[in-house]
């Protein structure tokens, strides 16, 4: 084995050595499988902690620089001790249960909230062959597990027994059950394209090999990529849309209870959630661990890190959209353009076919993948710019029509103050 | 597949286990000083009136209505999408006749005012 491919498969090989060294120890077996996955997921759990803390200092200096200030420059060189710094305060903080809470329910829900976080990272692949569980569901898994901070957001607000909460509760729900549509809907066209619903499957259907032209499916599918992205903002509840701790409207919304690691659990569900969203996008569209020349791990690390800052980029620039825009943009806007789109894709992909099996098997024009790409790239465009121009078209009627409404009434404020000339009226 | 979904078991076991040590090692550190007017609930200084579990607007309720329509619709069409290449173009126009039915029942929602946030 070369030495490019050692550097290629390093987490592959380190795994594999690990894994020899328990069967070594314990014999092959049940056993020695466990404690093996074990090792495993226990790795998973440390990287992707280490990760959050390093999210954290990359989001804070980076907002701290979009907003022209320099942020955390105090603990080591650049401020980069600061997370540990913040790791020690949130451990030794004092925790208080309110008198009124429901105990359990306040007790259980950061935990399920960092739990449910993390797992979503035992089926994301990393590299080729690195994957904690390559299964078939994994898109549907993801999105399933993803859901599953709704329930503990509820439990949160509902726990604490106090208003704010209740309300940024109720905020969550709202959103992130309105926008997990339009995230399904969106995944639909990737399955479609790359037949699988299993992850390591879908980043081979976009990595140059036998048969695959190496397309990620962005190129194919712009419009779904735009619509999964913004939802995905809104499904972790990041800036412009974070309703559910809107602290200028809500104090912190579903958290205000919360202090010490509790709060800490709160944020590390956050930030990793963020992590598998910006994995997932990678992963979905942006062609995964494939890349070029550099180590595929590395290739995942670029673009996960440029997705998230592309993240932190919307947070540093945005203002925060209101409740009825927040609806109107899911309900009125992404959800019809999610379902046009898909109609269109499942069309022009059965009629557009790009082997011989398929065609003799239903027919259909036979094209080069690159063709295929073309036509149902120029189909995202064509249905995203008619979208825009009928809101457009719709914004342009409703403003006019507000502009007559206050043109009207200062008309008439303007003849009521014309009778009082020569003296106000006496009161 | 049987060892992969073993693997979500454990990282389940392993993820839950690795947190609640974290708040069991924060409990040893930190200190435990609870007094009345701490563990009262916060509202912003005010002393709070009444309760939080009362009954809440239903609006929220209907938005999650329209979000059960397309969630059942969603769990349809992701076998579909995975058989794609095999099912015949008389299979997608039903999908696409099926997907035109939850686009009319939430054109009803809509013209009904459901999505009118006030």
């Amino acid at each position: 084995m070369s030495v490019i491919d050692t550097i290629n498969n390093l987490i592959k090989i380190v795994g594999d050595a690990v894994a020899d060294l328990v069967v070594g120890i314990l014999g092959a077996g049940q056993i020695a499988d466990l404690v093996i996955m074990g090792l495993g997921a226990l790795v998973l759990c440390t990287a992707v902690a280490l990760t959050f803390m390093g999210m954290t200092w990359a989001e804070r200096k980076v907002v701290a620089r979009i907003q022209n200030r320099v942020g955390p420059n105090q603990a080591g060189p650049f401020g980069l001790l600061q997370p540990i710094a913040d790791g020690i305060k949130m451990f030794t903080k004092e925790d208080t249960t309110p008198a009124s809470a429901d105990r359990w329910v306040y007790n259980a829900a950061p935990l399920i909230i960092a739990t449910f976080a993390l797992l979503t990272f035992s089926v994301l692949p990393f590299a080729p062959g690195v994957v904690g569980a390559n299964i078939n569901i994994g898109v549907f898994f993801v999105i399933a597990v993803g859901s599953a901070s709704t329930v503990a957001i509820l439990m949160a607000g509902w726990g604490s027994n106090n208003k704010y909460s209740l309300l940024g509760a109720f905020r969550t729900v709202a959103q992130l059950v309105g926008y997990e549509v339009p995230m399904l809907l969106n995944v639909i066209p990737v399955i479609v394209l790359s037949g699988s619903m299993s992850l390591v499957d879908i980043v081979q259907r976009q990595t140059l090999a036998d048969g695959n032209p190496g397309i990620p499916f962005i190129v194919y599918l712009p419009l779904s990529a735009l619509a999964f992205f913004i939802a995905g903002v809104a499904e972790t509840g990041r800036s412009p849309f974070d309703l559910l701790e809107a602290e200028s409207e809500i104090v912190a919304g579903f958290h205000v209870e919360y202090s010490g690691m509790k709060f800490a659990l709160f944020m590390l569900g956050e930030y990793v959630n963020t992590l598998a969203v910006s994995i997932v996008f990678v992963i979905l569209f942006l062609g995964g661990y494939a890349g070029p020349i550099l180590p595929s791990y590395i290739w995942l690390l670029i673009k996960t890190a440029l997705v998230f800052f592309v993240f932190m980029w919307l947070r540093g620039t945005l203002p925060r959209v209101r409740v009825d825009q927040l609806m109107a943009l899911n309900w009125k806007v992404m959800v019809p353009l999610s379902v046009v789109n898909i109609i269109a894709v499942l069309i022009l992909a059965k009629v557009f076919v790009t082997s011989p099996g398929l065609q003799s098997a239903n027919g259909g024009i036979l094209v080069a993948p690159e063709a295929q790409a073309l036509i149902l790239f120029v189909a995202n465009i064509v249905i995203l710019l008619s979208g825009l121009s009928i809101m457009a078209r719709r914004a342009r009627v409703l403003r006019l029509a507000e502009e007559a409404q206050i043109e009207s009434r200062r008309a008439a404020n303007r003849a009521t103050a014309s009778n009082f000339i020569g003296g106000a009226p006496a009161k | 597949m049987r060892t992969d979904f073993a693997f979500i078991g454990v990282m389940l076991v392993t993820a839950f286990l690795l947190m609640g040590v974290a708040v069991f090692a924060a409990s040893l550190l930190r200190p435990k000083k609870p007094s009345p007017a701490k563990l009262e609930t916060y509202e912003c200084g005010m002393e709070t009136v009444g309760d939080a579990w009362v009954q809440f607007r239903v609006q929220y309720y209907i938005f999650a209505l329209i979000f059960v329509l397309f969630d059942v619709g969603g769990v349809l069409l992701f076998p579909f999408a995975v058989a794609f290449n095999v099912v015949p173009i008389y299979a997608v126009l039903v999908v696409i006749l099926f997907l035109g039915t939850l686009m009319m029942a939430l054109l009803y929602a809509w013209r009904k005012g459901a999505l009118q946030w006030d």
